[in-house]
């Protein structure tokens, strides 16, 4: 009954420090892990800056030997980040319309109706990812045909390892976007490429590299995260059918019961900030142009806001957690990431009584200092009717 | 039943009327602009800021202490802030006038 569980390694350096510290291919970076510590260092933006001058930085592992594009809202600060965030933020604001989650569904009705005639089923492969990558087609709103490309990249693309390989492998990603850039630039149709292509900013036009940095964000921004959460779902739902039945019974707790996962899973462990000029965080000393991270999957098992936090409470009431992150760079997709999530569990508990694990094998992220289990390399289950 | 009058930062004031669930889903229903309501009312986004006007302010009451704390790190906090998804709608708050807060 504890295959499906995400343990809190942090506990006791968030109890003792309120930080823990991380290598990080020799550009350390000091990891804040309590609740309001993370929220207030998310909201400083100033102090502590995401549009540095060295793009990836802020990405842990940093992505600043394996990418030159700036990553954009995200590595942008205000006041420009407005001007970015409020030409994107409309788009992605279209899980909320009924035909974008009627096309959800009729994905997530799909795979599930596919997973129950299968004695066995890999779900991060064969499930999850292609949820993942079918309902980005809904996102970009692009032809569905195009995930199967995706689903073709495996779950391994644009992984950074420190090796040349990973490098390449992120090469796959840009090189498709920047192709995908000039069909829409030739041919401009109603995708988020071509979108992008005629949206302006500060009175012209956004460049393709701009563009570009927009939609590997997207790509890079929902592809593990999502993945992840879907199959701890899968897990977790297996080891507790009772909230599987519960949210069946009562479809009201639905909201509350997604905001809980997705609190508990922490799909994003962390997101690192560059620090401005000297500081303090936690009552220690920081020096201009070092690195911080902001430990969303620590400041979520806080039990100063959280109580039970190491439980699934399904139905928890008042639940602030930052697994989308907080303040100006909080997640663009969070929106899709709900909404994928709210089809996929209607659609579960409508079709599915009970799920089986076959065999895992756990995905550990390595911190240094802590290892955190962030969800499945392999999760073979039996989905029942 | 309950009536609830919205100031926009527009300053459209907008009354609806209402028995049941919060007031962040009263307003998201009926479009309030600026009350976004993204987390669905667990306290988690921030998006639904508003400044109670002040003789209203005890019949709607002060924040939790885990609300508090969301408040605290917004931009326009006010003595008078709540987040309206922690506001649930009852006789108790009939009348009462809340101005948007817009990020």
């Amino acid at each position: 009954m504890n295959k499906s569980a995400l343990p809190d390694p942090f506990e006791q350096a968030r109890l003792e420090k309120g930080f823990g510290e991380m290598n990080d291919q020799n550009d350390p970076v000091k990891i804040l892990l309590r609740l309001k510590d993370v929220r207030k260092t998310a909201k400083n933006w100033k102090t502590f800056q995401s549009g540095g001058e060295e793009i990836g930085r802020i990405v842990v592992p940093s992505e600043v030997h394996i990418r030159n594009t700036r990553q954009i809202p995200f590595e942008v600060d205000p006041p420009q980040h407005a001007s970015y965030r409020d030409i994107v933020e409309p788009w992605f604001k279209r899980p909320l319309e009924n035909d974008y989650q009627d096309k959800l569904k009729s994905i997530a009705e799909t795979v599930i109706e596919g997973a129950l005639t299968k004695d066995s089923l890999e779900i991060v492969e064969q499930f999850s990812l292609v949820i993942q990558s079918q309902a980005l087609t809904v996102l970009l709103n692009t032809p569905f045909e195009e995930s199967k490309t995706w689903i073709d990249w495996g779950t391994h693309v644009f992984r950074s390892e420190e090796s040349a390989l990973d490098g390449d492998k992120a090469n796959i990603l840009y090189d498709y976007i920047d192709h995908q850039i000039n069909i829409a630039e030739q041919n401009p149709s109603d995708d988020l490429y071509s979108k992008l292509l005629a949206s302006e900013i500060d009175g012209r036009k956004l460049t393709k590299e701009e563009v570009k940095g927009v939609m590997i964000l997207t790509f890079a921004g929902g592809r593990d995260t999502v993945i992840n959460t879907i199959t701890n779902a899968i897990a977790y739902f297996a080891e507790h059918p009772e909230s599987l039945a519960r949210i069946k019974n009562e479809p009201e707790i639905l909201n509350q019961a997604i905001e809980e996962l997705i609190r508990y899973f922490a799909p994003l462990t962390h997101m690192g900030r560059v620090v401005t000029q000297d500081t303090e965080v936690c009552e220690h000393a920081m020096k201009s142009q070092s690195r911080v991270s902001l430990c969303w999957a620590s400041a979520n098992r806080d039990a100063k806001t959280f109580e039970k936090p190491n439980e699934v409470v399904i139905d928890r009431k008042i639940n602030p957690h930052v697994s989308f992150g907080f303040g100006t760079h909080n997640c663009l997709g969070a929106t899709h990431a709900r909404t994928l999530m709210k089809v996929i569990l209607t659609t579960l508990v409508n079709k599915v009584s009970s799920i089986d694990i076959l065999d895992h094998e756990d995905n550990i992220e390595d911190l240094d200092q802590f290892k955190r289990k962030v969800g499945f390399h392999s999760l073979n289950v039996k989905f029942n009717a | 039943m309950a009536k609830i009058t919205f100031i926009t930062t527009n300053n459209e004031e907008i009354t609806l009327e209402a028995t049941t669930g919060s007031v962040m889903e009263l307003a998201v229903q009926n479009n309030i602009k600026g009350i976004d309501g993204d987390c669905g009312g667990v306290c988690s986004c921030a998006t639904c800021h508003v400044h109670v006007k002040e003789e209203d302010f005890e019949k709607v009451g002060a924040p939790s202490e885990i609300e508090a704390d969301m408040l605290e790190l917004e931009d326009e906090v006010s003595d008078y802030s709540r987040l309206c998804c922690q506001i649930k709608v009852s006789d108790a708050i009939d009348g009462v006038t809340l101005k948007v807060v817009e990020e």
